[in-house]
This record gives structure tokens, sequence and C-alpha cells, in this order.
């Protein structure tokens, strides 16, 4: 019989051969949907690299500098400075650079998803039972799995780097915004529906509000996992500061391995602080009010 | 002429698997506790009417029912069976779209934890009904302005809700709902977060600024006292029932069922009952017609030691049995003269509360006139006492007796005399007998 035959042999299931196959599937039939994917996504990512490489390096420091004094003030703005002056000193700035353009495409495009489907979870048992699995698989499926595919269906090249940056770190930011949603008081929800309310007016105006620290607290970690992505990306020919730490590792070269690292962590450090700012801007923003105004008045005098 | 402005008609609420079954056992004649395995019943079948311009109290324990039951009023939570119509719309079949229109228009909402929105400021969550609504920016801050300082919180209106106290916070909940200038306000426990102290502050508010503007208040409470500080009318429930629907008097006077007179024995009842709910028909009363005979005579037969005179039901004053006896002794006929007109009266609506201090200082029981001054009823300190003692209402009458029946007594002679012969003959006999 075919079955103990089967089970003699092993009792092997093929599951990697079909997930290939269906992978040949997708580009055999879905190829069209693909190259276009691809198109939109090359697009995005020239302009953003466009926008970090073609101007001079100051220009970049100085804008970062201001972005970082109006998330948090006078002391990030100093920080920011000096780490991305050091990444220039090291010789790492158009590295970091493509790095930078390649997160912040991911980034973009996986909030893009994130916080629609943590909003359609949060207001539907179903689908959050059906995205909660569908998160897991992609937060624990180790990194590297996903260039495989990604290969296939998109060559080599930056775009393979941007699909496997998003489908790592897009699961924190679904599950944050539903999450967050969830969280809201249910009697100013409540408060919403009794004044008349439109369910879109409660979302707007309700929901997301309220939801904002967490769902900034969701954007935050999608930023941090990005950047930790698209170092690996560089294993399938993204660009940015994984090309130099693949090279050192491949030529046991410390010293440059430590410098592109080193590069890594400052504009992990930045972009965390920046977006820590602007999450927690929602709360404190009463307060900074009150120091505002409590400078005046010391002005005055 | 009284309109209704909300009804309810045998609302029901099942939470659970099979809700309609659980009804239609429920209809049957099954408790609470039957149904248990289709559902749990949060309401069964209530049915009211809130008429226009006054303050309807749902009270209950917690796990009553109320907090369900307003909830189905404005349709947060749609009933399982039975129907709720506002001002002739019927909020149950109403479509997603007609429901709003019905809250903008006719229904608002203050909630138990204020429900303010953290993120703007005190004018802003005021006005917000009127955003809703979409009224213009500048019109709606300018109204919401106004309710803001009728609650007293003008110079709190660019704060933001945290920085602001619990009973200031619900102040703004409640100018939310007033700017929203819907005719049915609904109060689901709304001041029952609050200390005490500001409790009462709020609930003095509240009926002052009802007073103002009239609206129709549908109050949810636990709390008894304020139920019945507040209510013109209270429900109260019991396991998802309304066991007893009544004015505030009603309830406390003539409780429905032990369960309802179990609760009302805490409260403070003198807050409550007023001088027309405790009086006695004024039975110690002589018209001033007829005359100091006339008033012995009452005086004897009630062995009382004073009574009342009145003129065309009006109270004229008191005549004590000293006072006929000096005009007897006098040979004067005329009530009037002996009539003190010093005495203490009290209003129908009058709070027992303020009555006590009065009952004290006076001798004679106290008179209960309306506003033109007809004396409607008494109220003796043994009725008041009685009343505050929750005592049974059916309690009847002691005569009040400040002097020794025997005065009455001695006189009683003169009295016959002064009856066999013709009234004026033996005032004239009397007079010169003493000189």
């Amino acid at each position: 019989m075919d079955l103990m035959q089967w089970i003699e042999d092993g009792a092997r299931i093929p599951l990697g051969t079909w997930v290939k196959e269906f992978i040949s599937f997708l580009q055999d039939y879905l190829g069209g949907l693909f190259d276009f994917i691809a198109l939109v996504f090359t697009a995005i990512y020239d302009g953003a690299t466009w926008l970090f490489t073609e101007p001079p390096g100051w220009v970049i420091i100085v804008v970062l500098a201001l972005i970082a004094f109006l998330a948090k003030g006078w002391k990030l703005a100093v920080g920011t400075v000096l780490g991305l002056v050091l990444i220039m000193t090291v010789a790492q700035w158009e590295n970091a650079m493509l790095t930078l353009a390649l997160t912040i495409v991911s980034v973009l495009i996986a909030t893009a998803i994130a916080i629609p489907v943590g909003i359609w979870a949060a207001r539907s048992r179903t689908v959050s039972n059906v995205v909660r699995p569908v998160l897991d698989f992609l937060q624990t499926m180790p990194a590297f799995v996903y260039l495989l595919p990604a290969i296939f269906l998109f060559s080599v090249g930056p775009v393979p780097g941007i699909v496997a940056t998003i489908m790592f770190a897009v699961a924190p930011g679904v599950r944050l915004t539903e999450l967050g949603i969830r969280g809201v008081d249910p009697e100013v929800v409540e408060a919403g529906h009794a004044f008349g309310a439109t369910p879109g007016r409660i979302l707007r105006q309700i929901q997301l509000p309220l939801a904002m620290p967490s769902i900034m607290a969701g954007v935050n970690q999608v930023i941090m996992l990005s950047l930790s992505m698209s170092v690996i990306a560089s294993m399938v020919g993204a660009p940015g500061l994984g090309r130099p730490i693949v090279q050192a590792l491949q030529s046991v070269n410390i010293p440059l391995g430590f410098e592109a690292g080193i590069s890594v962590v400052v504009i992990a450090m930045i972009l965390d602080r920046i977006t820590g700012g602007f999450g927690g801007r929602g709360r404190t923003r009463k307060d900074s009010k009150k120091v505002a105004k409590t400078s005046v008045d010391v002005g005055a005098d | 002429m009284t309109e209704t402005a909300l009804e309810a008609r045998h609302l029901f609420k099942v939470f659970g698997r099979n809700p309609k079954q659980a009804v239609q056992r429920l209809k049957a004649g099954e408790s609470r506790t039957d149904v248990h395995d289709a559902g749990t019943a949060a309401v069964i079948d209530a049915s009211f009417t809130v008429n226009k311009g006054e303050i309807f109290v749902i009270m209950g324990l917690s796990g009553s029912g109320k907090s369900t039951i307003i909830r189905m009023l404005n349709g947060l939570l749609a009933p399982t069976d039975g129907e709720v119509t506002i001002q002739g719309r019927n909020v149950t079949t109403a479509s997603p779209a007609d429901l709003r229109d019905i809250r903008r228009s006719s229904v608002s909402m203050v909630f138990q934890h204020f429900a303010l929105l953290p993120h703007r400021t005190v004018i802003d969550n005021a006005a917000y009904a009127l955003e809703i609504q979409g009224v213009g920016k500048a019109e709606r801050l300018e109204r919401a302005r106004e309710i803001i300082g009728k609650v007293g919180l003008t110079e709190w209106a660019d704060a933001f809700p945290d920085e602001l106290s619990g009973g200031m916070r619900q102040r703004v909940g409640l100018a939310r709902a007033l700017t929203a200038g819907t005719d049915i306000l609904l109060m689901d426990e709304a001041f029952s977060a609050l200390d005490p102290l500001i409790r009462r502050e709020m609930q003095e508010q509240l009926v002052e600024l009802q007073q103002e503007l009239g609206r129709t208040i549908i109050f949810i409470t636990h709390d008894l006292n304020e139920a019945m500080f507040l209510g013109d009318r209270i429900a109260v429930m019991r396991d998802g029932r309304i066991v007893q629907n009544g004015t505030p008097e009603e309830i406390l006077t003539d409780p429905a069922n032990d369960y309802v007179a179990q609760f009302v024995q805490d409260v403070d009842r003198t807050r409550v009952l007023t001088a027309r709910a405790v009086m006695e028909p004024p039975h110690l009363t002589t018209p001033i017609s007829a005359g100091v005979r006339g008033a012995l005579r009452v005086l004897r037969e009630q062995q009382t030691s004073a009574v009342f005179a009145v003129e065309n039901n009006r109270l004229v004053g008191v005549v004590t049995d000293r006072g006929v006896i000096r005009a007897v002794k006098a040979g004067q006929t005329d009530v009037r003269q002996i009539v003190d007109s010093n005495v203490l009266t009290v209003g129908p609506d009058d709070l027992l509360t303020d009555i006590v201090e009065r009952a004290v200082e006076t001798p004679v029981p106290l008179a209960v006139v309306d506003e033109r001054n007809r004396l409607i009823g008494v109220i003796p300190r043994v009725t008041l006492l009685a009343a505050l003692g929750n005592v049974a209402p059916t309690t009847r009458e002691m005569p009040i007796i400040q002097t020794p029946i025997e005065m009455v007594a001695q006189f009683t002679p003169l009295v016959d005399a002064a009856a066999e012969a013709p009234a004026t003959p033996v005032a004239t006999d009397v007079e010169g007998g003493d000189r």
C-alpha cells in the first residue's frame, strides 16, 4: 500500500517543496503583479536614495538635527550631530545614507500596511483571530528565510531587501495598533456614539488620538526591526551598511566590521529617540506648554 | 398638560447564548434564575414613561440592570425585546443613520467616569456635541462658553481634563451634554464617582440648572438619598425588574414590597417628606362665626387645649382654652378678640427637615396653609415624630394636651349655661354679673 510504503520511507512530508512550488506558481501566474510591485518599490527607493545622497552631508546633518530638536530638544539635536559626524569620519556616510533610505522606505510601506490592518483587527474579532497567527509566523520565522522567496520573486537588489524587511518588521506595528485601539477607554468611545458621532469620526477623533502613544511605540518597533533587517538584506544585494559588514565577515576584517557596525548603532539610536520623542508628545504636550508659559513669564521679569 | 418625552415599553435585555428564547420563557412566567441556561437577563419587562421637564430617577443596586436600561434608551444597546420611543421616534427600529440623528437632536448623555476627551480642552470638550452636529466653530465655542459659565468653569475653559478635579470634570461632562441642546439628558451614575460633599453640591446645581433650562433628565443611581433628592419620580429596580415606580413620597410612605421597604429604611426622611405628606385633616378648627361658645365646645369635644380659628377656610389664628376662659369670664362673645394670630405656619411643600425646628417651638400643632392662607392641614408633633420614625402611616392623631383636662371640665357648667340661653343675653349676663 502507498501509505505503508510512505511510512516505511520515513513519513517525509515535502513541505518545503510545496512552498517552493507555491512560490513558482506565484511567479508564473502573478509575475506581472510582482513586476509591478518591484517597479513601484524601486521608484520609491530611488527617490529616497536621491533625497539622502544628493545633498551635501552637512545639509542632511542640519535637517536631521532640526528634526531631533523638534522631537525632543537640543540635547538630542547635539547627539544627532555628533553621531552623524562620527559616521562621516569613519567613511561610512554613503552606506549609512543608503541604509537610511532603505529603512525609511520599508518603514513607510510597513506602517501603511500595519496601521490599517491593526485598526481592522481592533474592530473585528474574526480579523484579529486570523491576523494573529500570521503575525506570529512573520515575527518568528528567522529573518534570513525571507530572503530566499524574495530573490525568487524580485531577483537581487534593493527590492527583495525592502520586501523582506517589511515582512519582518510589520508585525509589531499591527499588534500595537490593535492593542492601542482596544485599550481606549470604552466609555469615551461610548460618549462618541451617544452624541451621534459616525464610526469614522470616532476613529479619527477619539480612537486614533488616544491610541497614538501605543501606535507610535509600534512604529518605533517597526523602525528598529527594519534597520536590523536592512543590514541582513544586504546579503541579497541591498545596498547600505550591510555590505561592508558582510564583506568584513567574509574577510575577517575587524576594523571595517566595527566601523560599519557602530554606524548602524548611531542611526538606530537617532531614529529611536526621534520617534520616541514624537510618540511621547501627546501626553507631555500640556506640560511643555506649561514650561513654555513659565519661561515666558521669567523672560518678562 | 404633561407631554411624554420618552417611553419604554416592555423592554427586555438578555445577554448570552439564546436571548430570544430566554425572553419567551420570561414572558411565560419563568424567573430570572430559571432562564439562566439560556442567558443572563439584565432587564426584564421594564415599562415606563418620562414626562417632559421632569427628573426621572432609575434606582437600583449594582447588577439590577439600571445601566443596561439607560443604554437601551439611546440605542447604545439594542433591546432583546420591547421598544423605546423618544419624542415619538422609535429608537429600537431606527437605522444607524436615524439613530445618530436621534442622538444628535434629542438625547445626550453624562457618564459615570466622565468620558471626556483627554486630548481636548474643556471648551472643546463642551463643544464636542455641537461639532458632531455640524455647528460652525465660532458658534459652537460661543454656546459652549455660555454653558461652561453656567456650571462655573469659565476660568478653566482652556485647561485639559487631567488638570481638573473629579467634580470639575463632571461639570464638563454635564456642560457637554447641556451644550448639545437636546431635550433629554441621560445621566448614568453621574455623581457616583464624586466625594459626598461635591456630590451634594452637584445635585443642587443640577436641580438649579434643570429648573432654569427645563430639560428632561433620566438619572441612574444606586444612592437612594440621591434618588429622593433629585427625583420627581423614581423607578426602583431589583434583579432586572422595576419593582416600584412612583414619587419619592409614595415610595417612602407606601413601599410596594419588603425589598423597597427595607431599602427606604435608611433614607433621611426629613429631606424627602413634605408637610403635605404627613399632615392630618384639620379637625381642630372653629369658625370665627361660631363665637367663643363654639370654640369652647370644640375644645371640650376634642379634649384639647387649643383650636385653630378659621374664617372662610382661611386661617385666622389660634384660640386657646385660657383665652376662652378669660373671654367667658369677661363676657366676650367675639372670638376675634382672643385669637392669637401669631401662629406658626408651614407651606404644604416644605420639607420636614425645615419643619422640625418650628414644631419644637410651638405648643400647638403646626398649621399647613396654602399660598392663599387656607388651612389645608395640621401637623401635630406626634404625627411629625411618627413620620420621622417611620411608624406605620395609619397611626391615629392624638389630642394634644397642653393643660389638664380639668381646666376645661371646670368650665363645662358655664358653657352649658351659655348653651341653654341665647348667645347675646348670656354674654350680657356674664358681663353684668362680673360688675
